[in-house]
């Protein structure tokens, strides 16, 4: 932290806790090879997405051109360049789920809250990520809330489970 | 006082079917009914369909197992088997404790080691109508199943190190390390093992080619990204029995000179990476991994790497790519990983399953491994059944064993009254079977003959309502998605397929479209870098060559006989069945639904948007499509 005060201090990415978990996690991978996507991955749980700026940083601290950090982030499935919403819902669309329905879930789903795959309403509160398979093809259709998983589902049931997290989320 | 113990299954099938919400419900009614009991949490058994599963016993005995408890049925459960010491018939699935019965192969699940084979008289008072229960391995779900693989999923707490060892975990290792690396490497090639990801390589030739190829560094890899969409397998061995695979590697390292290993596993599995890293702790913890293993002077470290989210990584060299923290896009071979692979070293790579068989062949012998199975195809498979399929779940099957026996005695055939139309088979590079080839043998040569790959081993039942069209369709969209933009034929061959097969779907289709299919395909097949490019077009042609009447329809009268391509359907509702009930016209969201009460309804084709929600909602079948 001093060296970077002395250094002219950094510009602020997200909250200052954030900001020096990043520097924690450059730290630890600072001398590991092979260690950018692990580094993006950490960056993401911490700021919830991969900011510009962030990946700026790690580019400046772990010397690789921005240019193979944007590559990798954008090959990636798993990574976000822009802000996701607290919880994120993944709908399966694998085969078993493809041959048992599970698009009517999806469109339940987007009906719901009004958005589609890829996007985030607009109060940050869900993000509809698309998902090939969950590997739960045993009780299909299937999708994941967070890090919550549902089987044996019928649009119906949809309402109900997002409404569980919309209100965990007012008394939070 | 008597010991209770509970058993719940919490791998990702038990959780999605409410695995936590069944255990709280127990927690909480033992809690009120103030009865001690110990919960114990394992792996998946395989029998998704009957999730959440619950093994109950007392002083390690008369475990009866119970299928489909959710919480509601708790407290019935609880007061039925543990208060008055009587099974809950309508619920109960078997008694997993092997009684005289002693089916070759099979394997206890549910109890300790101590129930494996024939049980002494039992100590307590077992609950009333246990005897009528089927034993485990008389289910007709595992019958006809032989559990090499899946030996302790199901049947101990995965997070308990020393519960793996209780059933002989870690006993292989110990062996191989007192062998000759050579000799080890013999062995798994004496067993025939082939890959279990899918290519069918022979296992014991690649270790032998890593062995021998020069360089004082080496890696030994585990592809755990199981990206087919249809295939669980390897999820529920890493949930439910960490640390065969961690054996397996450990095997494969002194047999090649290696002392660093990583798993790549896909990060859509949070469990099965969380109980990695528990089972590698624990492994090191007890000197299985870590520096001089055993006191033997073996060196082993063993890493986690997860995926970010791309299906190409499931390929070898665009896998270790990933994990050099590159792009994972794959390169042209050879040079093969055995020879060049992790950083440039001598890398061997096998998948989840294959590395699971390790443990057994070394402490069986690769001879015993090579007796099952058939003259090209050794050993089990596992299969991951699903779709239309009355028991979905895992199956592990000798090889050789017919389609037929899979879908039908394992899988209970086809779930509710529908026609079987075929099996999808090895995920987006595989292909679809029809009827007629029920009793094709399942072995790599047999497959692959069939038009299909064995693949990861995936298993998806089509019925008469499943469309070949926009299943070929599925797959498509799935491989266009995911292909990673390296060689022309994949990243613009797919592209023109996928168009032409959209174009068939929306009833734009000309005759000529077949034969551009085929064309591409063939050239895809033949040109492209990789095994994703390689094995896109399969799904079209094998659909192409068993199917060619459902696309054939699709073109010339511009109609889904499956009845899923909603471009092709219209609503039409049967003035003579209608009751007027206006069920339809609430449950329309466009409106598109008129008619007074008590008088036949019409539905105005313009502003239908074919959702079928009218039609699951009539209690008179009088909406038809078509």
């Amino acid at each position: 932290m001093s060296q970077a005060s002395q250094a002219g201090k950094p510009a602020r990415i997200g909250t200052p806790r954030q900001d020096a978990a990043l520097a924690e996690i450059l730290g630890e991978y600072k001398h590991e090879k092979g260690a950018l996507i692990p580094v993006l991955q950490k960056t993401q749980e911490v700021y919830g997405y991969v900011p510009r700026e962030a990946m700026a940083r790690i580019s400046q601290d772990l010397k690789v051109p921005m240019s193979k950090l944007y590559g990798i982030a954008t090959f990636y499935a798993q990574f976000h360049l822009k802000p996701r919403g607290e919880n994120i819902i993944r709908v399966c669309q694998g085969t078993a789920c493809h041959v048992r329905g599970g698009a009517r879930i999806l469109e339940a789903v987007q009906k719901e809250l009004g958005i589609k795959p890829g996007e985030t309403t607009p109060d940050l509160r869900f993000t509809i990520e698309p998902v090939a398979c969950l590997g739960a093809c045993g009780l299909s259709p299937v999708m994941m809330v967070n890090d919550d998983t549902y089987g044996r589902l019928t649009p119906e049931m949809v309402s109900e489970i997002l409404a569980r997290y919309a209100r965990a989320a007012e008394s939070a | 006082m008597d010991k209770w113990e509970i058993v719940i299954g919490m791998g990702t099938c038990g959780i999605a079917a409410g695995a936590k919400e069944t255990m709280a419900a127990i927690e909480a009614e033992l809690a009120r009914r103030k009865i001690k009991a110990e919960i114990i949490q394992t792996g998946c058994i395989g029998m998704c369909e009957q999730e959440v599963l619950v093994d109950i016993r007392r002083n390690g005995e008369g475990t009866v197992t119970y299928g489909r408890i959710s919480r509601d049925r708790v407290p019935r459960l609880i007061e039925e088997h543990v208060v008055n010491n009587r099974v809950v018939a309508e619920w109960a699935i078997c008694r997993p404790e092997l009684e005289a019965t002693g089916t070759e192969g099979a394997v206890v699940v549910g109890g300790a080691a101590a129930t494996r084979g024939k049980s002494p008289a039992p100590k307590v008072d077992l609950p009333a109508g246990y005897a009528d229960l089927i034993p485990f391995d008389q289910l007709p779900f595992l019958r006809k199943q032989k559990r090499l693989v899946l030996r302790n999923c199901g049947a101990m707490d995965p997070e308990v190190i020393d519960q793996y060892i209780a059933r002989g975990g870690y006993e292989a290792l110990k062996k191989a390390l007192k062998m000759k690396p050579a000799d080890v490497v013999a062995e798994v090639k004496l067993s025939g093992l082939r890959g279990r990801g899918g290519a069918g390589f022979p296992t014991g030739l690649k270790w032998e080619t890593t062995a021998n190829a020069p360089g004082t560094k080496k890696y030994v890899v585990c592809n755990a990204d199981e990206g087919d969409p249809g295939a669980f397998m390897d999820r529920s061995v890493l949930e439910g029995d960490p640390h065969s695979v961690i054996e397996g590697m450990s095997i494969a390292a002194c047999a090649i000179g290696a002392d660093e290993g990583y798993i790549y596993c896909r990060a859509e599995y949070p469990l099965a990476i969380k109980r990695l890293y528990l089972a590698i702790d624990q492994a090191t913890g007890k000197g299985f991994l870590g520096k001089n293993v055993l006191g033997t002077g073996f060196n082993f470290t063993l890493k986690i790497k997860e995926g970010a989210g791309a299906f190409v990584c499931g390929e070898e060299t665009a896998l270790l790519t990933s994990i050099e923290g590159n792009r994972g896009m794959p390169r042209p071979r050879p040079p093969f990983p055995a020879v060049k692979g992790l950083w440039g070293a001598p890398t061997n790579i096998n998948n989840v399953e294959t590395y699971a068989n390790i443990p057994w062949i070394i402490t069986e012998g690769g001879a015993a491994f090579a007796a099952i199975g058939t003259e090209k195809s050794k050993g089990t498979k596992v299969f991951a059944l699903a779709g239309k399929i009355k028991n979905t779940g895992l199956a592990e099957v000798p090889m050789g064993i017919t389609l037929r026996e899979v879908v039908y005695d394992i899988g209970g055939g086809v779930q509710g009254d529908k026609a079987y139309k075929g099996v999808q088979i090895g995920g987006p590079a595989g292909g679809c079977l029809p009827t007629q080839l029920l009793d094709l043998p399942v072995d790599y040569e047999s497959i692959v003959q069939a038009g299909a790959i064995m693949g990861s081993g995936g298993l998806i039942v089509l019925d008469e309502n499943t469309c070949m069209v926009d299943l070929a369709r599925f797959f498509l969209t799935f491989t266009q998605n995911e292909s990673c933009g390296k060689c022309t034929p994949c990243r613009e061959g797919t592209k023109r397929m996928l168009e032409i097969l959209n174009k068939i779907t929306r009833g734009e289709g000309e005759p000529e479209d077949l034969t551009r299919l085929e064309e591409l395909g063939q050239a895809i097949r033949d040109t492209s870098l990789c095994g994703l490019g390689q094995g896109a077009p399969n799904p079209v042609l094998s659909t192409l060559r068993y199917f060619r009447h459902e696309y054939e329809a699709h073109i010339n009268q511009k109609r889904c006989p499956a009845g899923v391509c909603t471009a092709l359907l219209d609503y039409r509702i049967d003035a003579e069945a209608c009751k007027g009930c206006g069920v339809c016209k609430k449950v329309c969201p466009t409106g598109a639904i008129t008619g007074e009460l008590k008088q036949a309804h019409v539905i105005d084709g313009e502003k239908c948007i074919k959702c079928g929600a009218c039609i699951e909602k009539c209690k008179f079948n009088a909406i038809e499509k078509g």
